[in-house]
């Protein structure tokens, strides 16, 4: 089923006459060893349905138990959003058929969250801050996964059967709500994209997620509503349900602008409504309606005590928090001297810890920056699999530094090193000595090759010995062919001077 | 060997132990038992399945090892070998658990109860599964979807309910110990009118991990027997805690049998009972009341000081119990849909979606007075009525436990009559809910606050079992053993005997009349 393209305003035109209201609901899937009330593994990706106890298939008579480290991690988040942690808090029943439900209830907090009343500072590209309020973020549990077979689609609609799988029911969830977001104007799809990554960042960062949002570890709701500039009354709100990648997150609420905008414009009303996002052709469709009159006839869960939170737990956890990933970032593109280009490329490409641990383990900020956005990148560009994927440890690259420093390699042999370091040969040193890569330095060696070149080329070497020193490079091209790329090439010109009579 | 059925689980215990029966005769007789007065049309049909060759086999096991003697004997629990029945409403390994719902029928649980797992580890053979009302739903196990269970005392008279299989087994000599499960009386109110011992623990006291939830709030495992020693005995196997049960009390459980070898001395000087004022009087029967009364004198007699104790809250009890249980029961049954597990039934015409497989399995696979409490829950918890409806009820839930710490104030153990009346005729109440409902009026109260209750038998009326109903604080049930077993003996002396044994003869099942 193609998604219907609804009428557009441009977006400029759209900002001229309305303000955008966002309000964005992102789910984190937390990275325990088991799930939020059973003790089933939460692994990511494993045999369909073999993940499960009774617990979260939700047979007859099993009974939920809370985990306390999904519990310490909702904290950690709380605190790291500047939010309050309740001294008690407990759990409701949020009840409604669905197969991917086994209970038919989901497990969540309701009126009284863990953490609330918080706030994240989000840092856009130029520079600017922007703040947005979090109202709170609360615990509860996935659903399982449906996958919908036989239809054109994927989707429900059309499909032939489902089929569930139950891994990741009971997965621990924690849901970060913020207030309503006002004067992000024409910025706010900008500062959208920005704040789920913030979340994503802190929530790797904290260590309580893996954070990869193409596994949907971290999921995002995204509210867009228009207001007349000037108005002093919200308009009605679509949400955009499971945006799942930054861009998308992006181009969704400014495909929602663009479409408020249009329906407006028309005089007709905003339906509220949820959405469904489609990245391939980067617009939304109708979902079911929404109101605030759903009615999921929320009651205290009475087979869970509440949750109690001592002073001295919440403290002894923010005296575990790391440092906040702006604050960090900002730390290190000063120790580094990078640029704000250079920083933002490494903060974009994901090799900050890398270049940090090879720099601690003995090499200049630069020589890092150097192999990491260099010929790491470029290998796993080729290979198409994340740079960190590639498995390259910080003491290769220091390895292969020193093996350059000291004139045993030069780059060129390096980069080659580096390859088969990637293809599991072994250290540098290993490969260099295995494969007899070390730099031809031996004059006789040398010699002998550097003689034929001379003979080859006349002209560059009447060129040279006319005062064009620059020339000496064309003679390097055949040495090198002669030695298999390991002549060094500092040696070959001092002896080329040497045997022209030149002074070097 | 007629007489090892008639034995107490603890004097069959003792007999197991000093080697002068084994445990296969002991299973082999109540199995003979069974097959002789369950079934056929007027049997008393406790039990909705029978475990013979597990049974068997357990009992074998424990033979062997009292056999062989030494250290493996000496650490066995000292019921091992006492067989025993379950309410099918606890799931079992390698038994069927329908809580006699059609929506479970031939469903096996791929794991135990932690009640069932402590009743293996201490090597007590299960005799199989008992009848009760359709997810332990009902006062009269009429609302079983297998059939109902008949009172061993008049078999055309109900067993009480929902537990009346547990109850009706442990009265019909089908079995020594029971376990039932009480959520506003399924355990105490069987008892009463089967003439039998139950239980209702202190909510947290017994885990309720592989209990099929009913009102989870309410819900607890209990003792079935014929004697106070007996429950005090597989009390103690049952109880304590249970990391899988978050609702469970985290502390060892209470010297349950010591209270009640206290007890049995008759002895009450310097107790304090306290009549609840509330429970009693109009709506109760006069023979129920008689003998209520009679068990009060008795009481007084061996020392008691019998106090009177006003409970004013208790008349919103029933109203609010069936604002509260009801609305769980609409959340705890919604995983009931044919998706995952047990009975699945396809819409007849028009298209194969979802909610209409889950519709047509929910209306064939329920019975009526489960679908009563399921559309009453999910109006009471519906957005604008919660407050009105499950908000008041859980304040009154804060009165009634007001009132009873009230009482605990003036008393050491409250007595009730356990029911109102003694066993109804089959089918006099079906078509009436709210008469069925006034069953547990006497039994609710004690669930709502979550403080343990006990019913002993307190003669007849008629012919048939009258209960009474001791209530001790929250995490106080050592003293209902030790006032119930007081009761129990003070009874005894003036009947010769126990209740139980004059009941009538039940012949074997083809037997038209009870004789």
């Amino acid at each position: 089923m193609a998604a219907h393209i609804d009428d557009l305003v441009d977006f400029d035109v759209a900002l001229e006459k309305y303000d955008p209201v966002l309000g964005f609901e992102v789910h984190v899937e937390l990275s325990t060893k088991t799930k939020m009330f059973s003790s089933a593994p939460n692994v990511f990706g494993d045999t369909p349905n073999t993940n499960v106890t009774p617990v979260c298939l939700g047979l007859p008579g099993v009974l939920p138990v809370v985990n306390k480290t999904a519990v310490e991690y909702a904290i950690l988040i709380g605190l790291a959003l500047n939010c309050k942690i309740a001294e008690r808090c407990g759990f409701a029943r949020k009840n409604y058929f669905y197969p991917d439900t086994p209970k038919n209830f989901q497990t969540s907090q309701y009126d009284d969250p863990i953490a609330y009343d918080g706030w994240l500072d989000i840092e856009l590209e130029d520079g600017e801050v922007f703040r947005v309020e979090i109202e709170r973020a609360h615990m509860e549990e996935d659903a399982g996964k449906l996958t919908h077979m036989g239809g054109a689609t994927g989707r429900i609609q059309g499909a032939d059967y489902s089929l569930v799988d139950y891994n990741r029911s009971g997965v621990p969830l924690v849901e970060i709500v913020t207030r309503t977001i006002e004067g992000a104007g024409k910025r706010a799809p900008e500062l959208a994209k920005a704040y789920v990554a913030a979340i994503r960042e802190i929530v790797k960062n904290l260590g309580v997620s893996d954070a990869k949002m193409e596994r949907g570890n971290v999921r995002c709701d995204a509210n867009v509503s228009l207001m007349l500039k000037g108005a002093d009354k919200f308009g009605t709100r679509t949400e955009t349900k499971n945006v799942n990648s930054l861009r998308a997150v992006e181009h969704a609420v400014r495909f929602e602008i663009e479409r408020h905008a249009a329906v407006l414009n028309s005089g007709a009303p905003i339906v509220q409504e949820t959405r469904h996002w489609h990245e391939d052709t980067r617009t939304t469709t109708s979902g079911r309606p929404k109101s605030d009159a759903d009615d999921y006839r929320y009651f205290p869960e009475p087979d869970l005590v509440p949750v109690v939170t001592t002073a001295e737990w919440v403290e002894e956890l923010r005296s575990r928090l790391p440092e906040p990933p702006a604050d960090r970032r900002k730390r290190l593109k000063a120790d580094w001297g990078y640029s704000d280009a250079e920083f933002r490329d490494v903060v974009n490409a994901g090799v900050t810890e890398a270049i940090e641990e090879t720099i601690a383990a003995g090499t200049t900020a630069a020589v890092a920056r150097k192999w990491w956005m260099g010929e790491i990148a470029r290998l796993a560009k080729n290979a198409d699999v994340e740079i960190l994927d590639l498995g390259v440890e910080p003491a290769t690259i220091v390895e292969l530094n020193s093996l350059i420093s000291s004139k045993k390699i030069n780059d060129k042999i390096a980069r080659q090193v580096l390859e088969f370091v990637v293809a599991g040969e072994g250290t540098p040193t290993e490969i260099v000595a295995a494969r007899s890569l070390a730099v031809v330095n031996d004059d006789s060696a040398l010699g002998a090759a550097i003689d034929a070149a001379m003979e080859a080329m006349p002209d560059v070497v009447a060129k040279v010995k006319g005062g064009k020193l620059q020339a000496i490079g064309a003679l390097m091209g055949p040495v090198m062919k002669a030695t298999r790329g390991q002549a060094d090439a500092g040696r070959v010109r001092e002896l080329v001077l040497q045997k022209l009579g030149i002074e070097g | 060997m007629t007489d090892i059925i008639h034995l107490s689980a603890t004097e069959l215990a003792a007999k197991l132990r000093a080697g002068e029966l084994t445990s296969v005769a002991a299973v082999q007789a109540h199995l003979d038992r069974i097959a002789a007065v369950d079934g056929g049309e007027r049997g008393v049909h406790a039990f909705l399945h029978v475990n013979t060759e597990e049974a068997l086999a357990v009992a074998a096991e424990v033979d062997a090892i009292r056999a062989a003697g030494g250290e493996a004997a000496e650490a066995l629990h000292p019921f091992a070998g006492v067989p025993i029945a379950i309410k099918d409403l606890i799931v079992t390994k390698g038994q069927p658990t329908t809580a006699a719902s059609k929506m479970l029928e031939g469903w096996m649980s791929p794991y135990d109860a932690t009640v069932i797992t402590k009743i293996r580890a201490a090597k007590l053979p299960m005799l199989g599964k008992t009848n009760l009302d359709e997810f332990a739903m009902g006062s009269s196990t009429e609302h079983s979807a297998y059939g109902p269970t008949r009172n061993p005392w008049d078999l055309d008279r109900i067993p009480g309910g929902s537990g009346g299989g547990s109850a009706a087994a442990v009265a019909a000599f089908e079995a020594p110990l029971a376990l039932g499960t009480d959520t506003g009386g399924s355990i105490r109110q069987p008892g009463a009118v089967t003439g039998t011992v139950g239980v209702k623990p202190t909510y947290g006291g017994v885990s309720r991990y592989g209990a099929i939830a009913m009102a989870s709030s309410l819900d607890q495992i209990g003792p079935v027997t014929r004697t106070v020693l007996d429950s005090a005995y597989l009390h103690e196997l049952i109880g304590g805690h249970d990391p899988a049960d978050s609702t469970s009390l985290n502390e060892p459980v209470p010297a349950l049998v010591a209270a009640a070898e206290q007890g049995a001395s008759g002895d009450m000087t310097g107790v304090r009972v306290g009549v609840i004022k509330e429970l009693q009087g109009e709506g109760y029967e006069a023979g129920v009341q008689a003998r209520f009364d009679e068990s009060l004198e008795a009481l007084r007699a061996a020392g008691a000081e019998i106090v009177e104790v006003s409970c004013p809250n208790f008349k919103y009890a029933l109203g609010a119990y069936y604002l509260i249980m009801p609305s769980e029961v609409s959340s705890n049954l919604a995983k009931f849909d044919g998706v995952r597990f047990g009975t699945r039934v396809l819409p007849t015409e028009g298209p194969l979606t979802i909610e209409r497989v889950m519709g047509s399995t929910r209306a064939a696979g329920f019975g009526d007075e489960v679908k009563r409490r399921i559309i009453l829950g999910t109006y009471a918890l519906s957005a604008g009525y919660y407050d009105a409806y499950y908000g008041s009820a859980q304040k009154v839930r804060t009165l009634i436990q007001r009132d009873f710490d009230a009482a605990f104030e003036l008393a050491d153990v409250l007595i009730s009559p356990t029911s109102p009346t003694v066993a109804f005729e089959l089918g006099s109440k079906t078509d009436d809910p709210l008469a069925m409902y006034l069953n547990d009026v006497a039994t609710i109260p004690a669930n709502m606050a979550g403080i343990p209750g006990i019913t002993v038998p307190g003669g007849l009326s008629e012919g048939l079992p009258v209960g009474i109903q001791f209530l001790a604080p929250v995490r106080e049930d050592a003293r209902l053993y030790r006032a119930g077993a007081a009761l129990e003996k003070l009874l005894e002396d003036t009947w010769g005997g126990r209740l139980i044994d004059q009941a009538p003869e039940l012949s074997a099942a083809t037997t038209e009349e009870v004789r």
